[in-house]
């Protein structure tokens, strides 16, 4: 019996515990039930347990009378209702047979509640309070933990901040601005809201803008047409420019040499034809021009920029055997200097094609006149005649053979010093100021030389002529700016022959113009320098041309600074066997191991104790010049020191360890590394660094003097607030929510101003 | 005709007052001011040693209370006012810029355990040995009024410590449990226990309101949460703790004072190893309180000493003690950072400056420059051995300093003790413990 009645205990907890289980269905339906209960009246609840009763009777089994009279005392509480009295415990096997009954409960939980019918297993023990309430402190622990661990990133930047001002939120002190106190004014007082109200009702400022609206709005009433006209002009300005500003900025982008090298050549061409345009519009100009990249070129041939005397240059020389493009940057950087050495070469090379024709077509006002004019000088009709045999029949044959070319250069260069010879004779006579003239155009260059000799040899001829001779000046610099432009234009038009090239340059009179061709519109100009003869002598001049365009680039490339390129390594190692050398010389004569030796002896020596001498001469004996203390009293009176420790570097015959070390400066130093500091360096610099006002700046002290923490005396520090540093989630949700709206804003905004502009 | 004059301007030269100094043109090249190191190091030198001798940190006393103080409170609105109970169960309440005493309340049948007063500063709360809570106002009741308290609470046992929350009008009070009050009524809202021992003090986190710590005598500390239904976490240590304090800027940081002469610095997040073990006392630390900047503490000490630590310093950058003061019972940093109030056995309150050598009063610009520059020269040459020599030398009375030696000789032996054992036995059998890990017990979950 016994047995039995413990079984349906175990059931019964079963049941319980599985009512539990099932989310406390029953419990819900309970409420309504007696909520029901309580509406109907007292009748109907008779009436209800009649019935209940008739059932009762209808039913084999009666039930116990006890059980219905109910007892205030013991089943009924105060708080809840007993639920002892009303019947017997329903049992789950009854509950599981109306489950399986119904139709919408699946196989699956059948299943499961079969399984558990059948299983005998008892539940575990709920947990004792002990465990329940460890756990409860474990997650309480957890949860707070992590609470405060949001503070962490505060912390340790409060830490790590050079410096805390505390109280920490402090009204910033000193003047605020005015739109903050604005915005916070309110009209109070009666009178200050009437007044506010007129100024509002007449639409007047109130916190004083540059224009009142009425104004404003009188400024906007432009008429619609104006504006529109307006705004597309400025839209199309603003259009070309943004469309500039790209091209500008992907060319700037573009890193390609040949890219630039294109360019620049394009920009080369551009600035030629422009100067050639100028040349004919504004001859003053092109002069500036002219005398510009005269003087560039000048700088650099003055320079040693693009040489090899620059340390990359050396470098590049050294590498030079070793690396294909250290050699081609080495050239290039010679030919850079090549190129701005011989500006105006550089146009004649390109045209080295058609120097023939070039050369007959190059006008030569500068020789010319020699043969003719200079009848008076003996010195240079024989030598121009004797050449001129010579080229007439040179030009027609073959022009462009160079050997013949510097023949004449050769005999030119002759016959100018000669001539110029004869012409400082002559000038001796001539005014002061020509004579300074040709000294600084002898400077300058050959070409323009010979031109100004020309000249002077015309005027020598043609004093009577109107010359004046402050043009000549300006003429002598146009000299060599027409050749260039001669040259240019031949090749655009090598068949014009030379006679028409020429003779513009001569050409002095109206008549003379007549005469000539189309090609002379920058003549004018020149032509006051120009002796009327010119045109005569056509055939002597080509020749002339040809010398002296070889004779310009000879001066030229004597000048240029010429780079060895090394490409033998026996090179470098001459060098090393000169610094070797060059430390041995320095060192000669020295035997440094001896002489270690010999300082060490002597620091040893010096180290050493001397014996005192208390002697006293003439003491207890006679004393006197030439007479010395007895050995016995000398020996009695010198007072004898005990050795020296042994020195430190006793046993290392090469190394000398100073005894002399201040003990007194010790006591000054730190004798290790502090702890933030990781070696010594740092700590010395450190310490190394002033931070004093005799070195430093006033600011600069201010800085580095800045306490880390400042209190102020009598103002209270409150602890840290939490809402002013740690924002709820819910409130970062806002805030973001707000910048995101505030971008907008800002975006809309940004569009708007682009469409008013 | 040009003529070349030498023109200045004259900004640069002329004060805009008569009682400006002189302006003085300055060349900075360094070649003209050699020797930087050793005149810096010099002027460091000087620096330190006028420090030392303007370290005069003992503003003043406050006597009046016939028995050794047993507690003092901050005003938390007004500087100079401060509150102190006495052993006789007196409180009397202070005023520091006059020195002297408002007002004098018999709070209490014997001791006046522990006192705070509310967040807003209108009234402040004690309790005592006659198992009573008293709420008083803060104002002195008027001529011929009897000082009476708004309201008294009774509870069952004696109370031992009491703490007021930050924000609102809940306070703690420690004795068999931790009880949570609220102001309006006569019982607690709940009380936490852990064990049956008492608590000798409880505090709140003036940051995260809702945290509190108490200390045991079990030698525990307990964390709890107003929040959460249980306390949250404890920790045993080899000796009692007798009080805790908070650090107002750093939320999960709390010192403790204990029994075995050493502070220790926990965070609350890992209970299991102190941050820091500050020692330096001689005897048992009876109090400490953060300053309000969170970087220093000021402990109290049954050997008659005060000392300031550093936040994070092993040991103290500065200790004070007078002829007269006896054990030290306890110490409040003030709200402003600039002075510390002591109460000790022998009835008297001393107020002194946290910083002993700084100047009180107005300073003028050039005053603080120089000031600030000599804080940094001292700072940048604390590990010259002069320097630091002279910065760190501190007189002691005899006796203290007897004991200070013993206590290191003794701390040596055992170390040679423990290196010995250690060096004897089984390589890794005996474990090396750091100091830090030496007096946790146990952390309970």
């Amino acid at each position: 019996m016994a047995a039995s009645s413990s079984l349906q205990k175990t059931t019964l907890s079963e049941g319980s515990a599985l009512a539990a289980d099932e989310e406390e269905l029953p419990s819900e339906d309970e409420p309504a039930i007696s909520a029901s209960e309580d509406e109907e009246g007292s009748d109907d609840e008779r009436k209800h347990n009649k019935l209940l009763e008739a059932i009762s009777s209808m039913g084999g089994r009666k039930r116990r009378k006890q059980n219905e009279r109910s007892e205030a005392s013991l089943q009924v509480s105060e708080f809840f209702v007993n639920a002892e009295g009303t019947g017997e415990k329903v049992m789950l096997s009854d509950l599981l047979g109306t489950v399986e009954k119904t139709p919408g409960t699946s196989n699956k939980t059948k299943k499961q509640l079969r399984k558990l019918e059948n299983s005998k297993d008892t539940l575990d023990l709920p947990l004792n309070k002990q465990e329940t309430e460890k756990i409860q402190r474990a997650i309480a622990f957890e949860k707070t933990a992590q609470e405060v661990a949001l503070w962490k990133t505060i912390v340790m930047n409060n830490q790590r901040a050079e410096q805390m001002v505390f109280p920490l939120n402090q009204e910033p002190l000193g003047p605020k601005r005015v739109e903050q106190i604005v915005a916070g004014w309110k009209a109070e007082t009666p009178l200050e809201q009437e007044i506010f109200k007129l100024l509002h009702n007449n639409s007047q400022p109130v916190i004083d803008p540059i224009l009142t609206p009425v104004e404003e709005a009188s400024l906007k009433a432009m008429s619609l047409e104006e504006a529109k006209i307006r705004r597309a002009e400025l839209q199309k300005a603003r259009a070309l420019q943004s469309y500039y500003e790209a091209k500008a900025k992907r060319e700037k982008k573009i890193k390609s040499k040949k890219y630039s090298r294109v360019k620049k050549k394009k920009k080369r061409k551009e600035f030629l034809k422009q100067f050639e345009e100028m040349v004919k519009t504004n001859p003053q100009a092109a002069l500036e021009e002219l005398q510009k990249i005269e003087m560039s070129r000048m700088k650099e041939r003055m320079s040693l920029k693009h040489q090899n005397k620059s340390k990359w240059a050396k470098a590049k020389a050294i590498m030079a055997r070793y690396d294909l493009s250290a050699r081609k940057a080495m050239q290039e950087q010679l030919q850079i200097n090549k190129d701005l050495t011989q500006k105006i070469v550089v146009h004649s090379d390109d045209e080295h094609e058609s120097k023939g024709k070039e050369l007959e077509t190059v006008p030569d006002f500068v020789n010319d006149p020699e043969p003719v004019i200079d009848s008076v000088n003996p010195w240079m009709k024989g030598q121009l005649t004797c050449e001129e045999p010579e080229v007439s029949c040179v030009t027609p044959e073959d022009a462009q053979t160079a050997e013949e070319e510097n023949k004449e250069e050769e005999l030119l260069g002759e016959f100018e010093r000669k001539r110029r010879l004869r012409q400082a004779d002559e000038e001796a006579l001539t005014p002061a100021e020509e004579k300074t003239e040709h000294a600084s155009e002898v400077v300058g260059e050959d070409v323009v030389e010979i031109a100004d000799n020309d000249e002077n040899d015309d005027k020598e001829e043609e004093e009577v002529e109107e010359e004046e001779e402050e043009e000549e000046v300006d003429v002598s610099e146009f000299n060599t700016l027409f050749k260039l432009m001669r040259r240019e234009k031949t090749q655009e038009a090598p068949e014009v022959g030379e006679e028409l090239l020429e003779g513009p340059n001569r050409i002095r009179n109206m008549e003379d113009l007549e005469v000539l061709d189309e090609g002379l519109e920058p003549q004018p100009i020149v032509a006051p320098s120009l002796p009327q003869t010119a045109v005569v002598e056509a055939t002597s001049e080509p020749t002339n041309k040809k010398s002296k365009e070889i004779d310009l680039n000879e001066v030229l490339t004597k000048e240029a600074n010429v780079i060895k390129v090394p490409f033998l390594p026996t090179v470098v190692e001459e060098e090393h066997d000169e610094q070797i050398s060059i430390i041995k010389e320095a060192f000669a004569g020295d035997d440094v191991i001896s002489d270690f030796i010999k300082d060490k002896r002597k620091q040893e020596a010096a180290g050493k104790p001397k014996d005192v001498d208390l002697t006293l001469p003439g003491w207890g004996e006679w004393g006197g010049v030439g007479l010395k203390p007895s050995r016995w009293k000398r020996s009695r009176f010198t007072v004898k020191v005990a050795p020296p420790p042994p020195r430190q570097d006793q046993k290392l015959p090469d190394v000398i360890i100073s005894e002399t070390r201040d003990a007194s400066i010790g006591r000054h130093q730190v004798s290790y590394v502090p702890f933030p500091f990781a070696n010594t360096d740092q700590f010395e610099s450190c310490i190394r660094t002033p931070i004093g006002h005799t070195w430093n700046t006033h600011s600069a002290v201010q800085k580095m003097t800045k306490p880390n923490v400042v209190t102020t005396m009598g103002a209270i520090i409150e602890p840290i607030v939490k809402e002013d540093f740690i924002k709820e989630k819910t409130t970062e949700k806002t805030g973001t929510k707000h910048s995101s709206e505030r971008k907008q804003r800002r975006s809309r905004k940004r569009k708007n101003k682009l469409e008013n502009e | 005709m040009k003529v070349k004059v030498l023109c200045r301007n004259p900004d640069d030269y002329v004060r805009e007052t008569t009682r400006d100094i002189q302006r003085v043109p300055r060349n900075y090249d360094p070649t003209l001011h050699p020797f930087e190191v050793p005149r810096e190091y010099t002027r460091a030198l000087n620096a330190t040693k006028l420090q030392k001798v303007f370290a005069k940190p003992f503003v003043a006393s406050l006597d009046g209370h016939r028995d050794g103080i047993s507690c003092i409170v901050k005003h938390p609105k007004s500087l100079s006012t401060v509150i102190s109970g006495a052993c006789d169960g007196e409180v009397k309440v202070w005023n520091l810029s006059k020195r002297e005493c408002l007002r004098t309340v018999q709070a209490h049948e014997g001791f006046v355990r522990g006192m705070c007063s509310r967040f807003c500063g209108t009234s402040f709360f004690t309790v005592g040995d006659d198992k009573t809570i008293k709420q008083w106002n803060m104002e002195a009741p008027g001529y011929g009024v009897r000082d009476e308290p708004i309201n008294t609470i009774l509870g069952k046992t004696v109370f031992t410590g009491i703490d007021h929350h930050y924000k609102e009008g809940t306070f703690a009070t420690c004795g068999q449990t931790v009880d949570i009050w609220d102001e309006q009524r006569s019982s607690p809202l709940r009380s936490f226990s852990w064990g049956v021992d008492s608590f000798n003090c409880v505090r709140f986190n003036p940051v995260e309101t809702e945290l509190l710590a108490s200390c045991g005598s079990d030698r525990s500390i307990i964390l709890y949460d107003t929040r959460e239904a249980a306390p949250l976490r404890k920790v045993i240590m080899k000796m009692r703790n007798n009080t805790l304090s908070w650090n107002q800027m750093e939320a999960y940081y709390f010192v403790c004072a204990n029994e075995d002469y050493n502070l220790y610095t926990y965070d609350i997040r890992y209970l299991d190893i102190p941050v820091t073990v500050h020692m330096d006392h001689v005897s048992a630390v009876l109090d400490v309180d953060y300053s309000p900047t969170g970087r220093e503490l000021v402990s109290a000490s049954f050997d008659k000493t005060i000392r300031i630590f550093g936040k994070d310093a092993g040991h103290s950058r500065e200790v004070y003690h007078t002829k007269r003061m006896q054990h030290v019972i306890c110490v409040r940093w003030s709200a402003d950072n600039k002075y510390i109030m002591s109460g000790s056995d022998e009835m008297n309150i001393r107020l002194w400056k946290a910083n002993a050598s700084e100047k009180l009063g107005l300073l003028s610009a050039r005053e603080k420059a120089a000031a600030n520059y000599n804080k940094k020269l001292i700072e940048k040459f604390q590990y010259h051995p002069q320097v630091k020599r002279i910065a760190t030398y501190r007189h002691l009375p005899r006796e203290l300093l007897r004991q200070k030696r013993e206590q290191r000789e003794m701390k040596l032996a055992q170390r040679r003790k423990d290196v010995n054992i250690r060096k004897h036995s089984k390589p890794g059998s005996i474990p090396v413990v750091t100091e830090k890990e030496k007096h946790v017990v146990a952390v309970v979950e």
